[in-house]
């Protein structure tokens, strides 16, 4: 098995489409921190204007945690449209090609290919992902030193003290994860049932925008099938940046507001996931190699 | 009882009455053949005639509708893994990725064998398929012929035992096409390879298979010896009479059952000249009329004619 995901991964990356990802990541990232930090004040300025009256932040409210928060908050819901770049052309783009009759005629088994592809095209995207925590933390705590991370969220303001930051990114970070392999793995369902990479690129980036529509809508009819729905619970990483207040309102360090809607999020990723790549191995299992 | 042993073991290919159907099209219909070890199987047929989806069955890229395929006298289906180690392949069309180089296509199909491929086996594929001073080169800049070399160097990298080349000449020149009939020659004879090789063109396929098997329309027409399906002292003659039922039964009865080539699109016999009269007498005899006696000069005539008849 290990052959197959080094021969998958020495495909991926021998690509050049593959590092369109990693240069549009690190493009929109260093473009959103130049112009903060030319510009931040102002930014900050604005993002507290409807609070200055009633509550005063002493210290550097634009900070690398706070940057890192604002760039994931925008970039998380775009990567995975570079995720499905690559997933939906695993299987398609071979067939595509036709090379994936001379992978199929090689001493393994069908199933241990798109194991092997999954595992490959899942590496990738938490390779991506790694990229966009170094540029989006470790770049931006660099550039914009750190201090507290206050956040304002819709109707009240967290604020966590620096030394109880790092380790919720990392929590965060790893929930991501979850969230970008599930669209790896829709991705490459997708491509399992297609012979060109553009329809499985296409409807991967379409299912997601389709389905977070779905999520975010607040008719009682979606309200039934929402807590089913994957793109519920992809942007549930804010819950690592939720912390617990005691009796005076006062934050505890180290906790985390709703730890169990964590968990019911990674469940139902996971389920996705197993789901998806399940029915890739059943649909390639039994479908004619034709092209 | 030797005999019996030796045919068991010698059996490379066993294909009993498969057939594939994708809807109503019976793209391979009821077709059966062997092919023996150390054998150049020609497997002939136009384009469209089903060579290629059989060619897929037995690397079980596809799955037959009915019937059974056994490939080292185990069944493809049940021991695809083992089986497969020992085949090497093309089919159709040298398809290969545009961003690799020639030596980086082996050296990952190298990977996926079991066995050990070292470097220098991986040099001597890319000197055997005349690709050395290309090794290097990203595949998107080669010719359809280099591909096509390329691709036949995937099928040998792991050294098999049996080879299916699928129209291995399409896209070369001349000089590719004999340099493939040296290669396909040079693999049966000093190698002891079995090799099955298709192609829609008899020239090509005369010159180096022992065995010929000719499909139209996913169906046997004709199969048999090259050599003997050569032989310039028999004579391919296709018979028309009033009943073809009464005289197929005259022929299967008599000394004439042998040289019965194909009844499906008209009946056709590879015949001595000197039994051609005699076979005529026969077929009057037993009431048969003889609407014509059409004598065809060679087996190109014939794989035209069957081919053409679509």
């Amino acid at each position: 098995m290990w052959s197959l995901i080094k021969v998958e991964l020495y495909k991926i990356f021998s690509r050049p489409r593959t590092y369109i990802a990693f240069g549009a990541i690190a493009a929109l990232i260093v473009v959103i921190q130049l112009g903060l930090k030319i510009d931040g004040d102002s930014y900050a300025s604005f993002l507290m204007k409807d609070i200055n009256d009633t509550l005063t932040v002493d210290g550097k409210v634009l900070n690398g945690y706070l940057i890192c928060y604002i760039l994931l908050q925008l970039l998380l819901v775009h990567v995975p449209l570079l995720v499905a770049l690559i997933a939906a052309d695993m299987i398609s783009g071979e067939a595509n090609l036709g090379t994936l009759r001379l992978l199929f005629t090689t001493p393994y088994s069908r199933t241990s290919w798109v194991f092997a592809k999954f595992i490959a095209a899942s590496i990738y995207t938490i390779l991506l992902l790694i990229w966009l925590a170094f540029l989006a933390l470790f770049v931006s705590m660099w550039i914009f030193g750190t201090d507290d991370l206050f956040l304002m969220k819709s109707n009240y303001v967290v604020l966590i003290e620096q030394n109880d930051v790092l380790w919720r990114y990392v929590g965060a970070f790893v929930f991501a994860s979850f969230s970008l392999l599930t669209v790896t793995s829709l991705g490459f369902l997708l491509s399992s049932l297609s012979s060109n990479s553009i329809g499985p690129i296409v409807g991967t980036m379409s299912a997601i925008v389709f389905f977070t529509i779905l999520s975010t809508l607040n008719i009682p009819l979606f309200t039934i099938v929402k807590p089913y729905l994957f793109t519920t619970h992809m942007n549930n990483w804010k819950e690592f940046f939720d912390i617990q207040v005691n009796a005076n309102n006062e934050a505890i360090t180290g906790s985390i507001l709703n730890i169990p809607k964590i968990k019911t999020s990674l469940v139902v990723l996971t389920l996705h996931i197993i789901l998806f790549v399940s029915a890739s191995i059943l649909i390639i299992k039994k479908k004619d190699i034709l092209s | 009882m030797f005999g019996v042993f030796c045919y068991y073991v010698m059996s490379v290919i066993k294909v009993q009455n498969i057939s594939k159907h994708f809807g109503s099209l019976k793209a391979v219909d009821d077709l059966s053949f062997e092919v023996q070890a150390g054998q150049v199987f020609g497997f002939l047929g136009q384009n469209g005639s089903g060579k290629s989806t059989t060619i897929r069955m037995l690397l079980s890229l596809i799955h037959p509708t009915s019937g059974s395929i056994e490939l080292f006298g185990k069944r493809i289906e049940k021991n695809r893994e083992e089986i497969l180690e020992q085949v090497g392949a093309i089919i159709e069309r040298p398809d290969l990725y545009p961003y690799l180089s020639a030596k980086e296509h082996l050296q990952l199909f190298a990977k996926v064998r079991k066995q050990k491929i070292g470097e220098a086996d991986i040099n001597t594929t890319l000197e055997k398929v005349g690709l050395a001073h290309r090794a290097q080169d990203k595949v998107q800049t080669f010719s359809l012929g280099m591909k096509q070399r390329l691709g036949i160097g995937i099928a040998l990298v792991h050294n098999p035992s049996l080879i299916i080349l699928d129209e291995p000449t399409n896209g070369l020149d001349p000089q590719g096409i004999a340099d493939i009939r040296q290669l396909i020659q040079y693999l049966a004879k000093e190698e002891g390879k079995t090799v099955l090789v298709s192609s829609h063109l008899l020239s090509e396929i005369e010159q180096v298979a022992h065995q010929i098997l000719i499909i139209h329309q996913g169906k046997k027409m004709v199969e048999g010896v090259t050599k003997e399906l050569l032989d310039p002292e028999k004579r391919i003659v296709q018979i028309k009479t009033t009943d073809d039922a009464t005289a197929l039964q005259v022929i299967a009865a008599g000394s004439f059952s042998d040289y019965l080539l194909s009844r499906s699109e008209g009946m056709y016999l590879k015949i001595p000249t000197r039994e051609i009269p005699l076979l005529n007498e026969a077929l009057v005899k037993a009431g048969v009329g003889i609407v014509g006696i059409e004598t065809k000069n060679s087996l190109e005539d014939y794989f035209l004619q069957i081919t053409s008849n679509a």
